[in-house]
């Protein structure tokens, strides 16, 4: 029997990868140790080195492919010097539609699949017939601060890895090239000192851009992005503003554990004087991003790791820049309002799919923005639909879906069918192992669970 | 066996500290007799201004909490008198009033915000310690003990960013110097060579904690030797040996140099803020401060020297008396906010 090689997972939320090189044929000997191909993802150029000895039989995927998924057979070697069968070649790893990876070495699969693209995913903010161009989250970001760099000579980016090394997750890809070290700066691991040096920068009429490796190491600058950057307009009368943008990924990765999977928008919503986006798409990540390095006030922007390499349309247009505060249809419907933001988005239009094979027309909304929330959005949709869900990847208690609750019983009550109903994540830190992993973060079957349950069905 | 090994040791520890360039011994500065009469007067509107503060505190008319800076006027006056407004920034803690004054800026609207009245400097929102003049280059008075050390970096780096040759005046105590993000912000000052001056105002007292029972290496200015920013202690009870040292420092940022640090030794003669009784040092050793180390009376003497009679320093007290009776008239008469004042400036924007 031969062995399978399988396309790897060389970060812990990478899903798919291009095929740069192999550097073996059919035919060739390869011992444990041996570097078989090079892999490149949109982060980094990684060797893949063969654990078994044996021959390669047949390899399935040709150099230079694009977007063959982790998991997918990517060459066949025989253990003995065995024909590979050629049924193996039915495996083509092409479609994007496939669902389910059969393979276990993809950990961030299931919460983590892009929804379905069809009719839910045009944005709605721009005049039909605009030209889409496909872009990742990532480049999405990257984007905007290129472009308002250009267009502002006081913005720049500082934090960890963000010049040299182009970025721990890669956003700032690029950037030292264009702007020079001026404006794209990398920092010691010091994240109470630059949010502070970045405040008083921004108080000195600097725009800058602050870049978080996690939003979970922002936990050592709070202080500053709360007491320094969010009450000095205040404080200060209308006299002393703090324009800064604090950016980062926020809310779990994958199989990182506790300390470095945490959704913080509950807490930097909580405080007045900042302004909380939390977007989904690539073409929100950048209109939005764009608006916030706009802005006059201090901005969190929370970012997601798992969105970063997905795909979306974004629109080619020279001043792409969205209205902050406010929410998104992301897809109409009449029966249930299911009320999202970031990655909670993309589970919630999986589950309207599923609701809709059922029957049920579920109605999706993206807040984007967490503060100010757009309460009209909501309400308007209550109104409509009668039954209101909240998707959150996050934590129960005090959370962005608390808050939601509480406008839905105070401002639409007299809208409400059935008691508002939340899916979040479980109220524990969240583990290590697989399993447990999965059970504690939101899935799109939990939003199918309460959707039905606030329709009575 | 240990010796030669100590032997070896040092040759190769010398060279980084002996090549190291070090500023020079700061000079007491000479002032002309116009300059040390403008000192004098500044220094006397910060004592007369916080005593009339105090005062104002005890009929309730100051809430919360108020820190004054009764001893210590030589810092302000001597380090700012250095300073150029419009092209340097100043940043500082809660004790601010004292700094702010010695930049120029109105004691109407001060002692007004004191009271919470709409007229303060901050609309009667910030209070005590959160007072600011962009117009003046004055970023505050911050209430988080420390936090105007890494901000101040960051308008240093406003500074060198821009271009606009601005230093960075960074005032904290001896309490704040013991913080983590101190650290941090001179890691990164030394490391781009940013244009600050760190003044640590060594008044011997974090609240009630005596530095020596706080800091375990007490002398201040040796504090940024590890990321190689010199220091220079200072008196910081005369004028112009801390203006002689502010010269200095901005000789050394103009330079492009880097971050200093100058350590002055001062003293404050009230307690933490207004509800601290200040048991833990005993009245004879403030007495001995007021009675022998004052910076006004030490100024008064100077001015004496230069010719200055006893009834020409009364009718400048006179002057100053009369600034500061107009500055808390003003404030208890100043109308409150609106109530609408609630709501504007959470932000800047509407969304």
């Amino acid at each position: 029997m031969g062995i399978e090689l399988k396309m790897p997972a060389l970060s812990p939320t990478m899903e798919e990868g291009t095929l740069a090189k192999w550097l073996v044929k059919e035919g060739d000997n390869v011992t444990s140790g041996d570097i078989l191909a090079e892999i490149e993802t949109d982060k980094a150029t990684m060797e893949f080195e063969a654990v078994d000895e044996g021959t390669i039989s047949k390899i399935l995927i040709p150099e230079g492919t694009d977007g063959v998924k982790v998991g997918t057979v990517i060459a066949l070697m025989g253990g003995d010097g065995a024909e590979a069968s050629s049924e193996a070649l039915i495996e083509r790893p092409e479609q994007p539609e496939q669902k389910e990876e059969p393979t276990p070495p993809a950990p961030a699969a299931e919460p983590t699949k892009p929804a379905p693209k069809a009719p839910t995913m045009q944005a709605t903010d721009v005049p039909p017939g605009t030209e889409m161009k496909s872009t990742t989250v990532r480049e999405a970001l990257r984007d905007a601060m290129a472009e308002e760099m250009r267009r502002d000579e006081r913005v720049f980016v500082m934090g960890e890895e963000v010049a040299q090394y182009q970025g721990a997750y890669k956003v700032t890809q690029g950037l030292l090239d264009e702007f020079g070290a001026k404006r794209v700066i990398d920092t010691p691991i010091t994240e109470y000192g630059f949010a502070g040096i970045g405040s008083g920068a921004a108080m000195g009429g600097l725009k800058p851009i602050i870049e978080f490796m996690t939003f979970n190491f922002a936990m050592q600058a709070i202080d500053h992005i709360i007491n320094s950057a969010a009450k000095t307009n205040y404080m200060s009368g209308g006299q002393m503003r703090c324009p800064i943008v604090f950016r980062g990924p926020n809310g779990a990765a994958s199989r990182v554990g506790a300390q470095h999977s945490q959704n913080y928008g509950p807490w930097y919503a909580a405080v007045p004087g900042l302004v909380v986006i939390a977007p989904y798409d690539a073409a929100d990540a950048k209109g939005l991003l764009k608006a916030a390095i706009r802005s006059e006030d201090p901005v969190v922007f929370l970012e997601n790791e798992l969105l970063y390499g997905q795909h979306f349309d974004v629109p080619v247009v020279d001043e792409y820049v969205l209205p902050i505060g406010k929410a998104r249809i992301m897809r109409e419907g009449n029966d249930v309002t299911i009320v999202s933001y970031s990655i909670g988005v993309g589970i919630s239009l999986e589950a309207a799919e599923k609701l809709a094979a059922e029957g049920i027309d579920a109605e999706v909304i993206d807040l984007r923005t967490l503060r100010p929330l757009d309460k009209q959005a909501v309400l308007t949709s209550l109104a409509k639909t009668n039954r209101l869900i909240v998707v959150e990847e996050g934590w129960p208690t005090c959370s962005i879906s608390s808050e939601i609750m509480a406008i839905c019983m105070e401002e639409g009550f007299d809208d409400l069918d059935a008691p508002v109903m939340r899916v979040t994540d479980e109220d524990v830190p969240l583990p290590y192992a697989a399993n447990l992993e999965k059970m504690a973060i939101i899935k799109s079957d939990d939003v199918v669970k309460a959707a039905k349950a606030v329709t009575y069905r | 066996m240990a010796k030669s090994a100590r032997k070896t040791a040092a040759p190769a520890a010398a060279p980084g500290k002996t090549n190291r360039e070090r500023p020079k011994e700061p000079q007491r500065y000479k002032a002309s007799k116009e300059e040390l009469l403008d000192f004098y007067k500044q220094m006397l509107l910060i004592r007369r201004f916080e005593e009339r503060a105090g005062q104002l505190y005890g009929l309730g008319l100051i809430g919360g909490f108020c820190h004054l800076y009764i001893g210590q006027e030589a810092v302000a006056v001597g380090l700012q008198s250095a300073m150029k407004v419009g092209r340097d920034s100043v940043i500082t803690g809660y004790r601010d009033h004292g700094h702010m004054l010695a930049y120029g800026i109105d004691p109407k609207v001060i002692m007004a915000e004191l009271t919470g009245r709409a007229a303060g400097i901050s609309k009667g929102k910030g209070g005590s310690m959160h007072m600011f003049s962009v117009e003046h280059g004055f970023y505050g008075g911050h209430g988080i003990v420390g936090a105007q050390v890494s901000l101040g970096t960051g308008l240093a780096f406003k500074h060198q960013y821009s271009g606009d040759g601005g230093t960075c005046l960074a005032y904290f105590g001896d309490g704040a110097a013991n913080q983590g993000q101190v650290y941090e912000s001179f890691n990164m000052a030394k490391l781009w060579d940013l244009p600050i001056i760190y003044a640590i105002e060594n008044n011997k007292y974090a609240m009630g904690t005596a530095v020596e029972r706080a800091a375990s290496e007490p002398e201040f200015y040796k504090r940024g030797e590890s990321f190689r920013i010199p220091g220079i202690q200072v008196d910081g009870m005369d004028v112009l040996a801390v203006r002689g040292a502010a010269e200095e420092a901005m000789a050394w940022t103009q330079a492009g140099k880097g971050p200093i640090i100058l350590e002055l030794l001062t003293y404050r003669y009230r307690g933490h803020s207004m509800s601290d009784p200040a048991k833990y040092r005993t009245k004879e050793e403030v007495q001995d401060y007021r009675e022998h180390n004052d910076p006004i009376d030490h100024a008064a003497a100077e001015l004496a020297k230069l010719g200055f009679k006893e009834e020409d320093l009364k009718a400048i007290d006179k002057e100053i008396k009369d600034i500061v009776v107009e500055a808390a008239k003003f404030s208890e008469e100043a109308p409150e906010p609106e109530a609408s004042e609630l709501y504007t400036d959470v932000l800047v924007e509407s969304y």
